[in-house]
């Protein structure tokens, strides 16, 4: 009885947005001041969509290099996870070339970029995934045999659905974009990205 | 001397790294690059001829008052254009705010030479078959700083306020990407791709940035400032385009120059 009550008064803290909040400097509002009138428009980058934070960019600049507080991490966490979809016909895979090909491609979001153009993720910039591509960055961890690690079944592939959706659903105040949820990619192509790390047949599994 | 040669191999093994090639193969071809860049710098760093014509115009009278830019106070005295980079971005009584070279220049523009603030603003950076007056003028004054120790001054509380504001703009999540300069500027040791990324955060990191810019970038045959490579950095950021000279500029320049503080200033560099 007890233990449960101690587990519901948690639940309503963290529902009623008790978890610890985040320290918010004294400069923080003159610093978007200044970057609102300091920006200007171009081409697809707009100052009134770029500038402006959402709760969890909000929270993860504040800590800057300190880590975030256990407690708030989780509740971000499960945040975060609320606003995965999976995808609409039950299936996590789709090609791996072309999931190849997106992971290649940092084309997408700036102002030099052609907004009619599909975008790419650019997952080299920041993953080894295969052993041909040499140029890759190390921002994260290396995902070269993703799946011969962790088995192919479908929790992996969930959970690299999920992953490629919504990083932060995970580990809070990741460095990786959120694919999904900031629409990025589109529904086929995170199936495509997802195949790319999943498929025995891709070379990440080689 | 020195300094060529030490540029030089930096800037060859930034060209090395992008080729993907084994180590053995990146021995030989990073002999091969250095030895290419030092011919290339045999006759010196192609940002003199920048130096060189930032340097005849500021002395060159211009504008409706027909006046040179040698009043032009870049803080350390009406005139004293050595070492006055090194202590740049600072606080100027005159204005009662805090500038950067850049605005400081638009400022002797506008009161020296009677030239509009939009006419003294424009064209920041040059291209193909374009040059402008700014780039001229920050290779030149920074130039005069070669060898001088950074020193930005953090004794008046709008030079505070500034670092203060820039560290929040360092570290502002934003954008389609999330992205902010910590996410590719705040952890050792990382590359993007291939390329090496400073952890702007880490004092020996900061120093060399900055005190490395503006360079002569073999690539693009252009010296690109400061301001250019924040400019690029905004766009990988996904975020729009920052105005130089504006507040948010010379505040996120402000944090990024006092970190490096203490450090001997090295630029006009030459970069691949
Ligand atoms: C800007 C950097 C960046 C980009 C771009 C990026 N990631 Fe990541 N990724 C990270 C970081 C940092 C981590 C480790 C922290 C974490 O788990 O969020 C990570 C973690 C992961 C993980 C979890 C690894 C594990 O061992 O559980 C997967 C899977 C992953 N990324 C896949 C991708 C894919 C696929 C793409 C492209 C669609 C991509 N990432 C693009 C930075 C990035
Ligand atoms: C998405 C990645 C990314 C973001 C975000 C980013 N940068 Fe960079 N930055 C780079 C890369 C890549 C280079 C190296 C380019 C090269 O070597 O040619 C670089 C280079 C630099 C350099 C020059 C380092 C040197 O030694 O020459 C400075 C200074 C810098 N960035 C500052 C910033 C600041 C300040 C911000 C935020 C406004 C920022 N960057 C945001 C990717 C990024």
């Amino acid at each position: 009885m007890k233990t449960k009550l101690i587990v519901l008064s948690a639940t309503a803290a963290l529902a009623a947005g008790c978890a610890t909040t985040p320290p918010e400097s004294p400069y923080y509002a003159k610093s978007v001041a200044y970057m609102k009138a300091g920006f200007k428009d171009r081409g697809q980058a707009k100052v009134s969509e770029r500038i402006e934070q959402d709760s969890l960019q909000k929270a993860c600049s504040a800590y800057k290099t300190d880590p975030i507080p256990k407690d708030l991490a989780e509740s971000m966490q499960a945040e975060q996870m609320a606003t995965i979809k999976p995808p609409s016909d039950g299936k996590y895979l789709g090609d791996w070339k072309s999931g190849e090909k997106i992971a290649q491609s940092g084309q997408g979001g700036q102002y030099s970029d052609d907004p009619k153009r599909p975008s790419g993720a650019n997952c080299y910039a920041c993953h080894q995934l295969t052993k041909e591509e040499l140029s890759y960055g190390t921002i994260g961890p290396s995902l070269f045999n993703f799946a011969k690690v962790r088995g192919f079944g479908p929790e992996i592939q969930k959970y690299a659905w999920n992953k490629v959706y919504n990083s932060h659903a995970y580990s809070a105040c990741s460095s990786m974009p959120r694919f999904g949820h900031k629409g990025i990619l589109t529904e086929q192509q995170i199936k495509d990205v997802v195949a790319l790390l999943m498929d025995p047949n891709s070379p990440v599994n080689k | 001397m020195k300094r060529t040669w030490e540029s030089a191999a930096r800037t060859a093994c930034a060209v090395v790294a992008l080729s993907a090639a084994g180590a053995m193969a990146q021995d030989r071809s990073a002999v091969q690059e250095i030895e290419r860049y030092r011919q290339a710098l045999g006759d010196g760093n192609p940002a003199e001829l920048w130096e060189a014509r930032g340097e005849a115009t500021w002395k060159k009278p211009a504008g409706p008052k027909n006046a040179s830019l040698e009043k032009c106070d870049l803080g350390l005295g009406p005139g004293v254009v050595k070492g006055a980079y090194a202590q740049l971005p600072r606080y100027f009584a005159d204005v009662d705010k805090v500038m950067d070279l850049e605005t400081r220049l638009v400022h002797c523009r506008v009161t020296l030479q009677g030239i509009s603030p939009d006419e003294a603003r424009k064209n920041p950076f040059g291209g193909p078959g374009r040059k402008t007056d700014n780039d001229a003028l920050v290779a030149y004054i920074t130039a005069e700083s070669r060898g001088v120790k950074m020193n930005v001054p953090m004794s008046h509380p709008k030079e505070v306020e500034a670092f203060e504001i820039g560290k929040e703009m360092f570290f502002h999540r934003g954008g389609p990407y999330d992205f902010a300069c910590s996410t590719c500027h705040a952890v050792d040791n990382v590359r993007i791709r291939l390329q090496e990324l400073p952890n702007l955060t880490r004092q020996a990191d900061a120093q060399k940035a900055y005190t490395a810019w503006p360079a002569y970038r073999v690539s693009q045959g252009e010296v690109r400032t400061f301001q250019w490579r924040l400019e690029d950095c905004f766009r990988q950021q996904r975020f729009p385009h920052l105005d130089f000279t504006s507040d948010a500029s010379i505040a996120l320049t402000m944090f990024l120059a006092r970190n490096s503080n203490g450090a001997p200033f090295n630029a006009p560099s030459i970069k691949r």
